[in-house]
């Protein structure tokens, strides 16, 4: 398996968060019943004609910008030609020899500290098809167009992936970068947000490609890391038992977890492209493209830029915040609330926030803890009013709705005792009551420091400051 | 230029026809006479010539991005050949 | 004799008879004649004269516009809210068009009377009307001849009198040369003047839609009604329609007017030159300066048309399969035999040779020598035109190279169907528009002359094509009818 290489490349069509179809003015909202959302054009009645949506070249200027891609001044729409049933004009509208965003790049960060530069080829505008299902009637398939004419940015990545962790890194970052942008909603499940990737595999040091497969049908970052892993498998499999990779389409089971062959649409593949005679060519000037830019949100690779320089955190915290958008609006927010507790907040959300969206399956924006709620948890840290081992109790609390951390802290009567008076005395207390503990720690038993802390805390119900306690426990403990 | 019944036959296919076996040959030809008309591009030198994608070199108008369209579905679907609880219907397609 | 646009218009202004009676007339003429002629696919009478009662009534209040209450005739190319559309085609002989067409919308907001929809060459492919599943169009003028085609009907209709003015499309002279063929006025605008929004596509960077009158005049009124911009049409002119009608009183006094050498070589049938030198002579009488030109790429634009209309088409007419609309073959078996079976059963021979023929211009190793090359050369002929009109303000020639032939005399070769196009085809390339107007008789069949114009110089075309018609009366005869 070692002297194998994997050679990976993703296409990904991102689903343009427009109002309105990419050549018509019918709705692209997600659920509507069956074609109540495709008009005359979306439907290629006869003498139809199609009128490019502004916001949609918009979008895509955007995304060029966003990977430092060269954005084509002159783009041309050209017609795929091919039959099939959710293709009602017979030819797809999408781009071929002059598509919108050229050559661009991104950078991946595979695992911790490891970064990646993946090339991508180009991006284009095209509009999609509508959808078929094949379970609703005995003898045949049902055809709904309500899709049909939604724009997509067809992201193609030059084939610089060696894994399938690269892979899914790749396409995690994409994901991460369209939702910034908000070009694209990102919802895998409801498709407006796809993969397929392209996977050949070569022997370690040969210079020429091997033939590759295509994959398709697959809607999540987990199963793209399978189907990839499986079909790199399958492929060196196949050859180390002497036969040769089909270039062909393969759909991912996910329940299988297999790809199998697809029977293929269109045999012969000749799409017959020629460019649109309907649609004119598309002229971008540089001062579109300087608006645009200007325009542009603040990307995931600066903001993480500007957490490092101006927040001081760590590259690690810094990636994490940013790789999702709602993540960091969250942390921007509660740090608005307690601008100089960056560490601290980072931690908490990449901590016990996390683990609690984690372990209810809520995304960030579903939070029952407010960002500025969270942010006066903190606070209450660090000024001493509770301890870090209460606030967590408190940040459970606060999860169940029982209210702020102030009002809990009050409720629960949780707040710190701070007052060296009562903490000495405490301290006099267990000392007194625990001469052989005593005899041995100034013997020199170091540990036994840790059963004078719980005795303490146990008689303060966790509320003794832990610094204090300790720093006075040891002058007290001096022979 | 002249085409084979196996080429009639391919863009046939390619172009969703059915042509009837015993009119191929005439179609051959036919096509075949057409496309040596269509040769007599080729006398001319064309190089460095910008293709021409509109007569007047008009440049695309772009459209603003509204809802304009309300649901018609019935209407459409009243000269339709086969639908039911608003699908089109055709033969099953395996995937 | 039967009346023009700008008659029927005037008279009904001036109350000297209803919409609701011209329309009767005509209706009553069509059903006479039409059985013969066949130029109608459809004749909508009732809702003909529902629209002639709202016209009147509009009338009647003094909120008419010029075409209120005018019967007319469109090509069934044309969509038509909830009248059958059927492009002369089996794929379409159940299509009931769910929308209008913007041309059509046009008209309805004029108040105009729609007649019917006329018989044309199957999806607009074919220069004689012998394409239709409908079955041919006669000519008026000899019912054994062809009109023309493909918007045979249109002119026929016209020539015979059963509608005053019609509606037409051209992609390769399909207005002009059956304008030319029996004898009536047509105008192909410039390339992007008219929406072809609902105008059924058959080579979208080529097809024109304009009217048949019995004159420039009745032309100019029509014109004006059906040109401007469409939002919904991205290639549609955003510049202002000139109103065209106030246009074309200046004369032709130094007008420069250019003959390209090329239109009178050898091909041209000598009877009908010599119609077009008198022609000619008459405008050098009104003051024209008449010129020789040289358009030197002629001869490659048929080949160059064909390759760009028949790729265009291959692909256009892909949405005709059988599954949302139109024709179904029965019991498909599996998709491909409803694709292949619905298609091969609802398209016409000359279609499908088309389909094939683009289908194979497109296909995989083809571009390069065939669209692209193509296009290559449509910027040359259209350089040939703009050199010449630094020269000259507009163009002449024969319509056709000969008159109309008989009905079967060219159907079993279709590359000399073509040829008829020789002098049509290049305008449709380069984009420009053109006319053709009656300029004599040759053995009983009528001859056409083209005027052709700089980019939307539709106004220089009927001015001079007005001006002709003021001193001769070639336009104002009629054939006559037989039942």
């Amino acid at each position: 398996m070692s002297d194998w290489e994997s050679v990976i490349g993703l296409e990904v069509h991102a689903q343009l968060a427009t109002v309105s179809k990419i050549f018509s003015g019918a709705s692209t909202a997600f659920g509507a019943a069956p074609n109540t959302q495709a008009c005359a054009v979306d439907l290629g009645m006869p003498g139809v004609l199609p009128v490019l949506n502004r916001e949609a070249v918009t979008m895509a200027i955007r995304f060029g910008v966003a990977i430092d891609a060269e954005i084509d001044h002159h783009s041309v729409f050209a017609r795929k030609n091919y039959f099939y049933p959710d293709l009602p004009k017979g030819y797809q509208i999408s781009q071929f020899e002059l598509p919108i965003v050229g050559k661009g790049h991104i950078f991946i960060s595979p695992s911790e500290g490891v970064t990646k530069e993946v090339g991508i080829t180009r991006a284009h505008l095209e509009e999609d098809a509508g959808k078929s299902i094949h379970d609703q009637f005995p003898e045949q398939s049902g055809i709904d167009l309500n899709r049909a004419g939604t724009p997509l940015l067809e992201i193609v990545s030059e084939p610089d992936m060696r894994s399938a962790k690269e892979a899914v890194a790749y396409a995690r970052k994409i994901h991460s970068l369209v939702r910034y942008l908000e070009i694209c909603d990102g919802n895998m499940q409801e498709g407006s947000f796809r993969c397929d990737a392209n996977v050949s595999v070569r022997r370690k040091g040969d210079q020429k490609l091997g033939t590759r497969a295509e994959l398709k049908n697959i809607n999540s970052f987990r199963f793209l890391e399978r189907a990839i892993n499986h079909e790199i498998e399958r492929q060196i499999a196949l050859i180390e038992d002497g036969g040769r990779v089909v270039q062909e389409t393969r759909l991912y089971d996910s329940e299988r977890d297999e790809t199998r062959s697809m029977r293929s649409k269109e045999e012969a593949n000749d799409y017959r492209y020629f460019p649109d005679p309907d649609l004119l060519p598309v002229i971008i000037s540089d001062e579109d493209i300087a608006r645009i830019r200007a325009a542009l949100p603040e990307l995931p690779e600066q903001k993480k830029q500007r957490y490092i320089d101006a927040l001081g955190l760590s590259d690690y915290n810094a990636e994490l915040l940013t790789g999702n958008r709602d993540t960091a609006i969250y942390f921007e927010t509660a740090l608005a609330a307690a601008p100089q507790l960056s560490a601290q907040l980072a931690n908490w959300i990449l901590g016990d926030l996390t683990g609690a969206l984690n372990k209810t399956g809520i995304e960030v924006t579903s939070a029952p803890i407010a960002p500025a709620m969270l942010a006066q948890l903190v606070t209450r840290i660090t000024d001493n009013t509770i301890s870090g081992k209460i606030a967590k109790e408190v940040f459970e609390a606060m999860w169940q709705g029982e209210g702020s951390a102030d009002e809990i802290i009050a409720a629960r009567g949780l707040k710190q005792i701070t007052d060296s008076g009562a903490i000495e005395t405490l301290i006099d207390e267990v000392i007194a009551a625990n001469p052989e503990q005593v005899a041995q720690f100034r013997a020199g038993k170091e540990k036994v420091l840790g059963f004078f802390v719980g005795q303490i805390m146990q008689q303060s119900q966790g509320k003794a400051n832990p610094g204090q306690v300790n720093a006075i426990l040891r002058e007290k403990l001096k022979p | 230029m002249t085409l084979k019944s196996e080429d009639v036959r391919n863009i046939a296919h390619l172009a969703r026809l059915h042509i009837d076996d015993d009119a191929i040959d005439q179609y051959a030809s036919d096509l075949s006479s057409i496309l040596s008309l269509v040769d007599q591009m080729n006398q001319v030198d064309s190089s460095g010539v910008t293709p021409m994608a509109n007569p007047l070199d008009a440049t695309q108008r772009l459209r603003d991005d509204e809802v304009t369209e309300i649901d018609e579905r019935d209407k459409f679907q009243q000269i339709a050949p086969d639908v039911a609880a608003g699908f089109y219907r055709v033969p099953k397609v395996i995937e | 004799m039967t009346m023009g646009v700008t008659e029927i218009s005037r008279g009904l202004a001036a109350g000297k008879f209803s919409s609701v009676e011209v329309t009767q007339d005509y209706l009553a003429r069509i059903a006479q004649f039409n059985p013969a002629l066949n130029c109608f696919i459809s004749i909508t009478d009732e809702l003909a004269l529902a629209q002639a009662r709202q016209a009147d009534a509009r009338l009647a209040k003094g909120e008419a516009a010029a075409l209120t209450g005018v019967p007319l005739a469109h090509k069934d190319l044309f969509c038509t809210d909830g009248v059958k559309t059927s492009c002369a085609s089996r794929i379409l002989d159940n299509f009931i068009a769910p929308y209008d067409a913007t041309v059509i919308e046009h008209f309805k907001l004029d108040g105009a009377v729609m007649l019917g929809k006329t018989n044309m060459d199957e999806f607009a492919m074919g220069s004689s009307n012998e394409n239709s599943y409908y079955g041919c169009v006669a000519n008026p003028w000899n019912t054994a001849h062809v009109p023309g085609g493909s918007s045979g009907g249109s002119a026929a209709a016209v020539a015979a009198g059963l509608a005053p003015g019609a509606t037409g499309t051209d992609t390769g002279g399909s207005i002009r040369q059956p304008a030319a063929l029996c004898g009536v006025t047509g105008i192909k605008p410039t390339y992007g003047r008219v929406s072809r929004y609902g105008m059924i596509a058959f080579a979208s960077s080529l097809d024109q839609g304009g009217p048949f009158a019995r004159s420039a005049e009745d032309c100019a009124l029509l014109l004006r009604t059906m040109a401007g911009f469409d939002r919904r049409d991205s290639t549609c002119s955003e510049q202002t329609v000139p109103d065209y009608p106030a246009s074309i009183g200046r004369g032709v006094e130094g007008l420069k007017i250019g003959l390209p050498v090329e239109y009178f070589a050898e091909g041209l049938d000598n009877k009908l030159a010599t119609v077009i030198d008198t022609a000619v002579g008459e405008l050098r009488k009104l003051g024209a300066e008449i010129q020789d030109i040289s358009l030197p790429n002629t001869g490659l634009s048929i080949p160059t048309y064909y390759v760009v209309a028949l790729a265009e088409c291959s692909s256009n007419l892909s949405r005709f399969d059988g599954v949302r609309f139109g024709y179904r073959c029965e019991d498909p078996v599996d998709l491909e035999d409803l694709y292949k079976r619905s298609r091969g059963e609802g398209f016409g021979a000359e279609v499908k040779r088309r389909i094939l023929i683009g289908t194979y211009a497109l296909s995989a190793g083809y571009y390069d020598a065939y669209y692209l090359k193509a296009q290559q050369l449509r910027r040359m002929i259209k350089d040939d035109f703009q050199k010449a009109f630094a020269s000259v303000d507009l163009i002449l020639g024969p319509t056709t190279p000969e008159v109309a032939f008989k009905i079967g005399a060219k159907t079993d070769d279709p590359v000399s169907m073509y040829l008829q196009d020789i002098y049509t085809i290049s305008l449709n390339l380069a984009g420009l528009p053109g006319m053709s107007l009656p300029v004599g008789f040759v053995d009983g069949l009528p001859v056409g002359m083209q005027l052709i114009g700089n980019y939307f110089d539709e106004a220089g075309l009927l001015n001079a094509a007005h001006s002709y018609q003021q001193v001769t009366d070639w336009h104002l005869q009629s054939p006559e009818l037989s039942i």
